[in-house]
């Protein structure tokens, strides 16, 4: 059974008169546990197609399903539950909260988003921590680190509530070749820990030749899918 | 909620400059509230302290009709025996009260034998009424501090002008109720400073000479002065006596007796109402120095902070624990104001009491300055400081808890 499900969605943004269409139509299907990049040139709707995925925003159009759930219809506290409990997020700019430390930081959604009882929340920040090499910076903050240890940071705090899926919009894009190579191997052992799925956009081909599915977006339209062992057009 | 906490208090820390700016603006807020309430607090208590203990006493009761012509001192307003029985049983019913002390008051003509001048008599009963205002004595300059029989104490102002002194020989004059004038011989016990208020012509006298002047067969009362044993206990007082002598009816059916406060015998009492007013005006002023300063932070805070909003917003923050967010961060710039600054004002009270700074209030001079504050006014001061600081995050916070993280994970 597919995780995320998207029927013919379309979304219309309105710049002043002007109604821009930043995607028309896009229809897909995500298995669990998969590793999926969006490519596309700039302001092909590879953001916009992402915010969706991750509850940040409604389709104009169409239905999306994620884990189960038609996320067009939350409203904004329902969208906040379920991004807290099904999703993680990724920044290009890693988006760390800068007063709190490496720890606190990883901490942050099992306080304030999950309600998790101390001990049980330490555990599971500690072996988060451990798990993306972090464990000896945790009482560093945010601007006493390097930007590919923000970016692990990023990627245990995307991973510490164990969600269905971790949306990456261009998490690489800040890094240089070496460190970019390390966040995307660190985001596939997560995968293959925990089962999570990764979907992110990117315009690097580095990144993208390490994605298992590949779909293509040209002008908000899903213009290819390209997966490991077979390419085909959606 | 210790999260959250823990959060305001670093955000506030990682912008210091602004944070010791807009609570600096607090503190000297709250800082010049509190001295501010002290120091007229205390001048109000002080005033009050004056007029009370010096000659009105905290409550008095009249016949009724007697206060809107007491300017005149009508003796055919006098409370007869019966009339008194009765409030000196209703008086020992409330054991709030300490002392009462009747009085007969009349106008009369005072002479040095040379020159004659008008005067307000007191005749009293010494003991009872130096108990109801323990002041009175000490407004004794010259001369034995005592009421004798057979003596007067003479106000300075009239002393002066009629050049008499201690040991003098004076007569007073005065027509009874029925109209006939009488006159007796008094030697000057006493020279008596000017009270603050209605006064200054006020002469004291035992009350059996005032029944000789006034040739009274019976003792007529024409008030009775009452103090109470704890000052905040006056108008429970006031409004037992009242409601039990209101009580008394004459053969009309209307009410035989009157009972106020001071604050209805003393126009200073108009003053002490100004200082309230002013009091409060300055916590006006203090509210709104919270409310600006508050508001303008937490607005700069929130536009700062867009793209942390939009990313705790991203990854699951409830709408409300972001305002929590911001609500908490004001309050917490409000406490930290409050605390401070009650602090501080209570150590600049502290410093202007062993200070000993002296002022002069109407004829009274070298009157020191004895501050205090009241531990509830500073608590009160330190609750609106803090209520006002949640209220002026509000806005901000809620436009924050509002933000849509799309636009919000944009923002430059």
């Amino acid at each position: 059974m597919s995780l995320i499900v998207a029927e013919d969605i379309s979304k219309d943004y309105q710049a002043g008169e002007i109604s821009i269409k930043a995607l028309k139509g896009v229809s897909f299907e995500i298995e669990p546990s998969s590793f999926v990049s969006f490519v596309g040139p700039s302001g092909s709707g590879k953001t916009t197609l992402l915010n969706l995925i991750g509850c940040l925003d409604k389709p104009t159009h169409g239905q999306l399903t994620v884990a189960d759930t038609d996320v067009s219809t939350l409203d904004q506290k329902q969208s906040a539950s379920f991004r807290g409990n099904h999703i993680g997020f990724i920044f290009q700019n890693f988006n760390l909260i800068p007063v709190l430390t490496v720890y606190e930081n990883i901490e942050y959604p099992l306080i304030m988003v999950q309600n998790i009882p101390a001990q049980k929340r330490k555990k599971s920040v500690m072996s988060t921590l451990e798990a993306v090499g972090m464990g000896e910076q945790k009482d560093k903050y945010p601007d006493q680190i390097s930007g590919g240890q923000k970016q692990r940071v990023a990627v245990a705090r995307a991973l510490v509530t164990n969600p269905n899926v971790v949306i990456a919009d261009e998490p690489t894009a800040n890094l240089d070749r070496k460190t970019a190579r390390m966040v995307i191997e660190l985001m596939k052992k997560m995968r293959d820990e925990s089962g999570t799925t990764f979907i992110f956009s990117t315009h690097d081909p580095r990144v993208v030749a390490e994605a298992e599915i590949i779909y293509t977006l040209e002008d908000g339209e899903l213009t290819g899918r390209e997966a490991k062992g077979g390419t085909g057009d959606v | 909620m210790f999260s959250v906490l823990r959060i305001a208090a670093r955000n506030l820390r990682r912008y210091k400059r602004r944070t010791i700016l807009t609570a600096s603006l607090i503190v000297t807020g709250v800082v010049f509230v509190s001295v501010f309430v002290a120091v007229s607090g205390s001048f109000k208590n002080m005033m009050i302290g004056q007029i009370t203990d010096s000659f009105l006493g905290h409550v008095q009761i009249h016949r009724k009709g007697y206060v809107a012509s007491i300017d005149s001192l009508p003796l055919t307003m006098n409370l007869k025996s019966p009339a008194v029985k009765k409030i000196d049983e209703a008086i020992k019913e409330i054991p709030e009260i300490e002392v009462y002390s009747a009085r007969i008051k009349f106008g009369g003509m005072f002479s040095n034998f040379v020159e004659t001048t008008n005067i307000r008599v007191n005749g009293v009963y010494p003991e009872k009424e130096i108990k109801t205002a323990p002041l009175l004595l000490s407004r004794i300059k010259e001369g034995e501090k005592i009421i004798k029989k057979g003596e007067i104490l003479v106000p300075e102002l009239l002393a002066k002008g009629m050049k008499v002194k201690v040991g003098d020989m004076v007569v007073v004059i005065a027509t009874n109720k029925d109209g006939s004038i009488n006159g007796k011989q008094f030697r000057v016990g006493g020279i008596l400073e000017s009270a603050t208020g209605p006064g200054g012509r006020d002469g004291y006298i035992h009350i059996e000479d005032a029944t000789e002047i006034l040739r009274m067969d019976n003792v007529e009362i024409s008030e009775i002065a009452i103090r109470v044993r704890d000052f905040s206990h006056l108008y429970a007082v006031h409004n037992r006596l009242h409601d039990m002598l209101s009580k008394e009816r004459n053969k009309q059916g209307k009410p035989i007796f009157e009972v106020h406060t001071w604050e209805k015998l003393s126009p200073f009492y108009n003053v002490a109402r100004m200082i309230d007013v002013m009091t409060f005006f300055v916590k006006l002023m203090l509210v709104a120095i919270v409310l600006i300063s508050i508001m303008n932070v937490m607005i700069m805070a929130v536009y700062e902070r867009v793209r942390e909003i939009g990313t705790i917003a991203a990854i699951g923050t409830l709408p409300g624990k972001i305002l929590s967010m911001f609500v908490i961060e004001g309050f917490c710039l409000g406490f930290i104001g409050a605390a401070i600054g009650s602090l501080l004002g209570g150590a600049i009270i502290f410093v202007i009491n062993i200070s000993k700074i002296t002022f002069n209030f109407g004829r009274q001079k070298g009157l020191i300055l004895s501050t205090s504050v009241n531990p509830n006014d500073l608590l009160l001061i330190s609750v609106i400081v803090i209520i006002v600081s949640v209220l002026a995050s509000l806005q901000p916070a809620f436009k924050a808890s509002r933000m849509d993280p799309v636009q919000a994970l944009r923002h430059v």
